[in-house]
């Protein structure tokens, strides 16, 4: 079966759930309605063969709406074929079913959606942070998520404490701000003496998110 | 006042009847393997619960190594993201700069030349041998058969001599550019790589002699850590460890890209699905990637080793330094990086531990929108508990070592 008969037969089947399809470089991208994907991944697993997920990944496109999605990369080792999967997710309600009980691989892909994005997914075994500790506020990923970070509570480290002197970072006579300011302000010999510049790290320009 | 305690003394042969007529259990124990521990090659922590010795269930803790690869990605031009292409596997930098290029240049819907294509092969196929030489080895030398990782190492200085041959680095090698390479191999390079591949196959007999009849080797590892051909399709596990469960699905044979099918070698698959078979397809990938290098180099086609598109690669740069036009390419493509068409694409490559995909969302312009990079150690690592569950603690370090991931992969 090729993307385009599968692509059909899910027209057919589901109707109004299942968007225009998307090509581009070879590549077959189908927008699910965000209520059906659970049925549709389990009609696509039992009846197309489509019996390995590859990859499950967050997007944010900020400033849009419905700010989020989330693509699953379906394959079928049968045909030899990718389907992509895409369903929306607004921002007002961060959820989405579950697929961890159809393959599962999703497990961890999807607590690291969650993780990055804050997307939580319904009816998941086990949705924690992965990669980030539990307990941090932040998810990374989203796009009014600043490169440089945003410092947090948790956890306490010896540094934190008082306990250990920090490494410098910043100030030090061959190291520069990193991602807060342009190119030749992270010189170090923008500046003429280390009061200065150490002046300037104080007040670190915000860019603004993309 | 002295008080009087009451103490009930049991002896000891009723202590024994008592054991024997009940089943025994005892308490369930929790311990932590790692971040810190020689044989999770990394900053893996295990949360191991046991019982006795028995393992009765674990939780991998990943995350140690996260950096942010994928936001560092989208605040950078593409072209500056294949520095931190070598930090992924680190074990096969070469491999996953060869990967991400495709990635790159199927979302700009651009061909590289034939040289080129050869050229990536040979890195690929070199980051393999050197990525199973420290598989197996560390493997090998966890169960207790120190010998391996040391023959491995002899033979993997000298791949990072022909890295360094080739691209000046011997470990962060960001060699492959979008739509080419940093620069064509030097003359001395294939008469440098014939050599080692005539040395290379006598190592691999040494380690296949060390190990694969080893009595202690093999009862360490045969049926421990089974996966059987269902769950590996279910968890979505790719490379070796698939392929040991016995289900041939090579991305050089079912989707060929960089010319892998003018190429002939086989896929070795296993039987079992157990360490000792996904330990034997790491061998024999071995000695099929000496094939591989031995054709490329025999078949290495001449001419250009870049693609011609000055709207993407860099110029010479002695072009750069006397002609106007290659100067203003050369300063878009640095400042503003290349003019990439909106749209998605995804390119996996069989990489020495899997399927490395990279994702790439594109809104136009420089720098990704998104990049997911799905790296095989992370989905791979995700088969633990499974593989784990009901052997003793001393099999985890074997099932660890067979898995083969990299914590900079994984954690990203």
């Amino acid at each position: 079966m090729t993307p385009v008969e599968t692509i059909e037969r899910l027209q057919l089947r589901f109707g109004d759930a299942i968007g225009t399809p998307v090509e581009f470089r070879g590549e077959y991208t189908v927008t699910v309605s965000r209520e059906k994907i659970v049925e549709v991944c389990r009609y696509l697993k039992s009846d197309c063969a489509f019996d390995m997920l590859t990859d499950l990944s967050g997007v944010d496109n900020y400033g849009d709406d419905p700010r989020y999605e989330v693509d699953y990369l379906l394959y079928s080792l049968a045909d030899r074929i990718h389907l992509r999967l895409k369903v929306h997710v607004s921002e007002d309600d961060l959820t989405v079913d579950s697929v961890a009980g159809i393959w599962r691989t999703a497990d961890w892909h999807e607590r690291e959606a969650y993780d990055m994005f804050g997307i939580c997914f319904r009816g998941h075994p086990n949705l924690k942070r992965i990669l980030m500790w539990e307990g941090y506020p932040h998810f990374p990923l989203r796009k009014d998520f600043p490169l440089a970070g945003i410092p947090s509570e948790l956890p306490e480290t010896a540094v934190d404490a008082g306990k250990v002197e920090r490494a410098p970072m910043l100030g030090g006579p061959f190291v520069g701000g990193t991602g807060t300011r342009h190119a030749i302000q992270r010189e170090p010999r923008h500046y003429d003496t280390i009061a200065e510049q150490q002046e300037a790290l104080k007040n670190p320009i915000k860019k603004e998110p993309v | 006042m002295a008080t009087q305690y009451e103490m009930e003394m049991i002896d000891s042969a009723s202590r024994a009847q008592q054991a024997m007529e009940g089943e025994l259990h005892g308490e369930k124990m929790i311990i932590n393997m790692g971040p810190q521990h020689p044989s999770t090659h990394g900053v893996l922590r295990l949360v191991v619960e046991l019982d006795g010795e028995e393992i009765v269930n674990v939780w991998p803790d990943v995350g140690y190594l996260h950096r942010g690869d994928e936001k560092i990605a989208e605040n950078m031009t593409y072209t500056q993201f294949i520095p931190y292409t070598d930090r992924l596997d680190y074990l096969a930098p070469l491999a996953n700069n060869v990967a991400y290029a495709y990635a790159v240049e199927k979302l700009c819907g651009m061909d590289v030349p034939p040289r080129c294509k050869y050229i990536r092969v040979i890195c690929a196929e070199l980051a393999r041998i050197s990525s199973h030489l420290l598989g197996i080895g560390a493997m090998a030398m966890d169960i207790g058969a120190m010998t391996v990782f040391l023959y491995g190492f002899r033979e993997r200085e000298k791949i990072y001599d022909l890295c360094e041959c080739i691209c000046g680095a011997r470990f962060t090698t960001s060699y492959t550019r979008i739509g080419g390479l940093a620069n064509d191999m030097p003359d001395d390079f294939l008469p440098m790589l014939r050599s080692f591949l005539k040395d290379f196959p006598r190592t691999v007999d040494e380690i296949d002699k060390l190990l694969t009849r080893n009595k202690i080797f093999i009862e360490r590892n045969r049926d421990i850590g089974v996966l059987s051909k269902e769950d590996a399709i279910d968890f979505g596990a790719t490379g070796p460890n698939l392929r040991g469960s016995g289900l041939e699905w090579d991305i050089r044979k079912a989707h060929p890209y960089s010319s892998y099918e003018d190429f002939e070698f086989d896929v070795p698959v296993g039987t079992v699905g157990d360490c000792f078979d996904r330990y034997l397809c790491r061998m024999e990938e071995m000695r099929q990637s000496v094939r591989i290098l031995q054709q490329a180099a025999d078949n290495m086609p001449d001419g250009a080793w870049n693609s011609p598109d000055a709207k993407i690669l860099l110029p010479e740069k002695k072009a750069t330094l006397t002609k106007m036009e290659e100067l203003i390419h050369h300063f878009i493509n640095v400042t503003e990086g290349i003019n990439a068409p909106p749209g998605e694409v995804y390119f996996s490559a069989e990489n020495p531990k899997g399927e490395l995909g990279f994702y790439i969302v594109s809104k136009g312009g420089g720098a990704p929108h998104r990049l997911k990079i799905r790296s095989p150690s992370f989905v791979n690592l995700q088969l633990l508990p499974t593989l784990a569950k009901g052997h003793m603690m001393s099999d985890m370090v074997a099932i660890l070592g067979s898995l083969d991931f990299v914590m900079g992969e994984c954690d990203r």
